[in-house]
C-alpha cells in the first residue's frame, strides 16, 4: 500500500490539459493503493503551474530547477524514481503523452518496477485494461512489481476536476545535481496553432492525401474553426508533405476520441482506424464507395471533398444562424 | 561503428485477429518482422554507408529475443545487409518489456556496440517500453521516435529530430546511446553519417527489400543462438497478459445521401453540431 504519485505536465502557468485524464486514472489506482495523490511537476519557472496543480490534488512536489527546463528523459526519469521513493508510493502514473512515453518506462527502469503502457481502465490493484494490436484486441494485464508504472491514454479518462479545498506545494528535493548525461535538446520547433490539442478537442477534422495539395487543407481549417475543433491528418497526408507531422492520427500519431470526427478524403487504413475509432459520431467523406472508412462510419457520404466541404460549410452556417 | 539492431516478429497486421479461450490466437498466424524493426534495421546499415548502394564501413549486428523460428525473419534482417545475428531464445507469450530489456542489456554487455536502433514500438503489443527500459537500465541517454539522426563525423555524438506532440525536437545525445525510431526515419536524407556520407547523400524513400545476392549472402552469416539464462536472465515476466478479447465492434455503414442531410442528422439526431 502506500501513495501514487501522478507526473503532470506544465503549459505556461497552468497544468497542462493532457495531463489532467492521468490524475483522474492515479484516483482511480488510489482505491487499490491507499492514497494519497502525490502531484509531480518537472520544469523550470514552473510555480504557478503547481500552484494549478494543486486545485485538483492534496499535495503537489515541484521539481523546478534551470537544469531541468527541458523535458529530457535523462533528468526528468530520475527525478520521478525520487519522488516515487520520497513520496512512498507503490504506482507512478502519467498521461501518454510524448514526453510521458519517453520517460515513464525510463523511470520504470530506475525503480527496478516494471509498467503498463496506454492502459484505457484501472481494473484492480496492477490490473490494467490496454488496446493492442491497431485496436483490434483489448487485452487485461496484471503488473507484479512492488511499484506499479502505467500510462494512460488521455481519452480514457475524464479530465480531473478541481477538488473542494486546495492542496499543498512542496519544493521537491533532489540528492545530487543534475545529470543529464550529455543528452541536450537543441531546439523546439514548434508548431503554432490557435486551436485545441488534438487530444482534447471536442470536434476533431482530418484530411487525407486525397486533398492532394496543402493549400487544399485551408477549407478544412475553415471548418475546423467554425466547429471550435482541431485539425488533423492521415499518414498519407502527412508522409505527402500536405500537413506537419504532428498533426497525423493513428497508431503512429495521436489518438483521438471526440464527439464528433470528420475524416475527408481518407480511406481507412488499419493504422489510422486504430488512431480515431473511439470517437463518438464518426462522419466520412470520400469520392470513392468502397473506402474502408465507411464501415465505421455513422453517417458516409458519397462525394468529392471539392463539392461537400464548401458546401458543409455553407450548410452549418446557414444552421448556427437559424439556432443563435 | 558498431551498431546493434533488434527485431520482434509479430502477427500480420492486415490479418483479422482470432480470439479462443479468452486469449489471442495465434496458431495460423502469419508471422514478419514488426514495421518500426525494418526501419531501424534500415536506419542501422545506412550509418555505415557512404551512400547509397556506397560502400560501408562498420558493422551491424541483428539481435532478437524469441522462439527459434524467429531465425527465418533475422536471416531477413541478414539479406538486407546487417553482418551476423544473435537470437537469444524465448517465448512470445511470456516476454514482457522489461524481461526483453534485461535480455538486452546482456546482449550490450558483452557486444559493447556504439549505438543500439530499435523500432519505437511493436505493433502488436504496442508498449512502446523496451529502448527506454535498455537505456535505463544502461545509464545511457536515450533518443525515441526518431525523424532523423545526423551522426557526427567524430562519432561522439549524434543530433537528432523527434516527433513529440508540440511539433519537432531537435536532440543531441553523447554515444554511447540507444535510438528508437519512429516512420519517418526512412526518408531520403533521414538518416547519415558525417564521417561516411557527405550531405548530398541519399537513400531511396523505403526500407530497402533483400536482393537475390543479399538472400545468398545471408545464408552464410552467422545467427547465434543463446538461451536467455546463459545471459543470467531467468526471472518470471512482471506483466503478464491474463486475457483477451475483440472490442466491441461499430455499428457503422450509415450513409446519407446530401449535405443538408447530413447536418440535420448531425444536428437533430447525433446532437453534435
Amino acid at each position: 500500500m502506500g501513495a501514487v504519485v501522478v507526473f503532470c505536465e506544465t503549459a505556461g502557468s497552468a497544468v497542462r490539459g493532457a495531463s489532467l485524464p492521468a490524475v483522474t486514472a492515479a484516483g482511480q489506482l488510489a482505491e487499490h493503493h491507499g492514497g494519497p495523490v502525490v502531484g509531480v511537476v518537472i520544469g523550470s519557472g514552473i510555480s504557478a503551474a503547481a500552484v494549478d496543480l494543486a486545485r485538483y490534488v492534496s499535495k503537489v512536489i515541484a521539481f523546478d530547477q534551470a537544469a531541468l527546463a527541458a523535458p529530457l528523459a535523462e533528468t526528468y526519469a530520475p527525478v520521478l524514481a525520487a519522488a516515487v521513493k520520497t513520496a512512498g508510493a507503490s504506482a507512478l502514473v502519467a498521461t501518454a503523452t510524448s514526453t510521458g512515453k519517453d520517460v515513464l518506462p525510463r523511470a520504470t527502469a530506475l525503480l527496478g518496477a516494471a509498467m503498463a503502457s496506454e492502459v484505457m481502465a484501472v481494473a484492480g490493484k496492477g490490473k490494467f485494461r490496454r488496446p493492442t494490436h491497431a485496436g483490434n484486441a483489448f487485452a487485461d494485464v496484471e503488473v507484479s512489481s512492488p511499484v506499479v508504472v502505467a500510462t494512460v491514454r488521455q481519452t480514457e479518462f475524464a479530465a480531473a476536476t478541481p477538488a473542494a479545498s486546495a492542496g499543498v506545494v512542496e519544493a521537491g528535493v533532489l540528492a545530487g545535481p543534475v545529470d543529464a548525461l550529455g543528452a541536450e535538446v537543441v531546439a523546439l520547433h514548434a508548431t503554432k496553432s490557435v486551436r485545441p490539442e488534438l487530444g482534447e478537442a471536442r470536434v476533431v477534422v482530418s484530411g487525407g492525401r486525397g486533398m492532394k495539395a496543402s493549400e487544399n487543407f485551408k477549407v478544412l481549417e475553415e471548418l475546423t474553426d467554425l466547429l471550435g475543433g482541431a485539425l488533423g491528418a492521415s499518414r498519407a497526408a502527412t508522409d505527402a508533405g500536405l500537413v506537419p507531422a504532428d498533426l497525423q492520427v493513428g497508431q503512429t500519431g495521436k489518438v483521438v476520441a471526440p464527439q464528433l470526427y470528420i475524416a475527408v478524403a481518407i480511406s481507412g487504413a488499419i493504422q489510422h482506424l486504430a488512431g480515431m475509432k473511439g470517437s463518438k459520431v464518426i462522419v466520412a467523406i470520400n469520392k470513392d464507395p468502397e473506402a474502408p472508412l465507411f464501415q465505421i462510419a455513422d453517417y458516409g457520404l458519397i462525394a468529392t471533398w471539392e463539392t461537400a466541404v464548401p458546401a458543409l460549410i455553407a450548410e452549418i452556417k446557414k444552421l448556427k444562424a437559424s439556432s443563435g | 561503428m558498431k551498431i546493434l539492431v533488434t527485431s520482434k516478429r509479430v502477427p500480420n497486421p492486415e490479418q483479422k485477429l482470432k480470439f479462443a479461450g479468452g486469449v489471442i490466437d495465434l496458431s495460423a498466424a502469419a508471422w514478419q518482422i514488426n514495421t518500426f524493426d525494418e526501419y531501424a534495421v534500415e536506419a542501422a546499415l545506412r550509418l555505415t554507408e557512404k551512400g547509397k548502394g556506397g560502400e560501408r564501413s562498420g558493422e551491424v549486428v541483428a539481435v532478437s529475443v524469441g522462439p527459434k523460428e524467429m531465425s527465418q525473419q533475422l536471416r531477413g534482417v541478414l539479406a538486407m545487409g546487417a553482418d551476423r545475428a544473435i537470437l537469444v531464445g524465448g517465448h512470445d507469450a511470456t516476454l514482457d518489456a522489461e524481461s526483453v530489456a534485461r535480455i538486452l542489456k546482456a546482449v550490450v554487455e558483452s557486444e559493447k556496440p556504439d549505438l543500439v536502433i530499435m523500432g519505437k514500438q511493436t505493433v502488436d503489443g504496442e508498449s512502446n517500453q523496451v529502448g527506454q527500459l535498455l537505456a535505463g537500465y544502461l545509464g545511457w541517454p536515450q533518443a525515441t521516435f526518431l525523424a532523423s539522426v545526423l551522426l557526427a563525423a567524430d562519432g561522439k555524438t549524434a543530433t537528432v529530430t523527434r516527433e513529440v506532440d508540440s511539433g519537432v525536437e531537435e536532440k543531441r545525445v553523447r554515444l554511447p546511446a540507444v535510438l528508437t525510431v519512429d516512420l519517418r526515419i526512412i526518408g531520403k536524407r533521414a538518416v547519415r553519417n558525417e564521417a561516411l556520407a557527405g550531405p548530398d547523400a541519399e537513400w531511396e524513400e523505403t526500407q530497402r527489400y533483400a536482393s537475390l545476392k543479399g538472400i545468398m549472402a545471408a545464408k552464410k552469416k552467422e545467427i547465434r543462438e543463446v538461451a536467455a539464462a546463459d545471459l543470467g536472465v531467468t526471472r518470471a515476466p512482471l506483466v503478464r497478459v491474463i486475457g483477451a478479447e475483440a472490442p466491441p465492434s461499430r455499428k457503422g455503414g450509415g450513409k446519407v445521401s446530401s449535405v443538408e442531410e447530413l447536418v440535420q442528422k448531425l444536428h437533430a439526431e447525433a446532437k453534435v453540431i
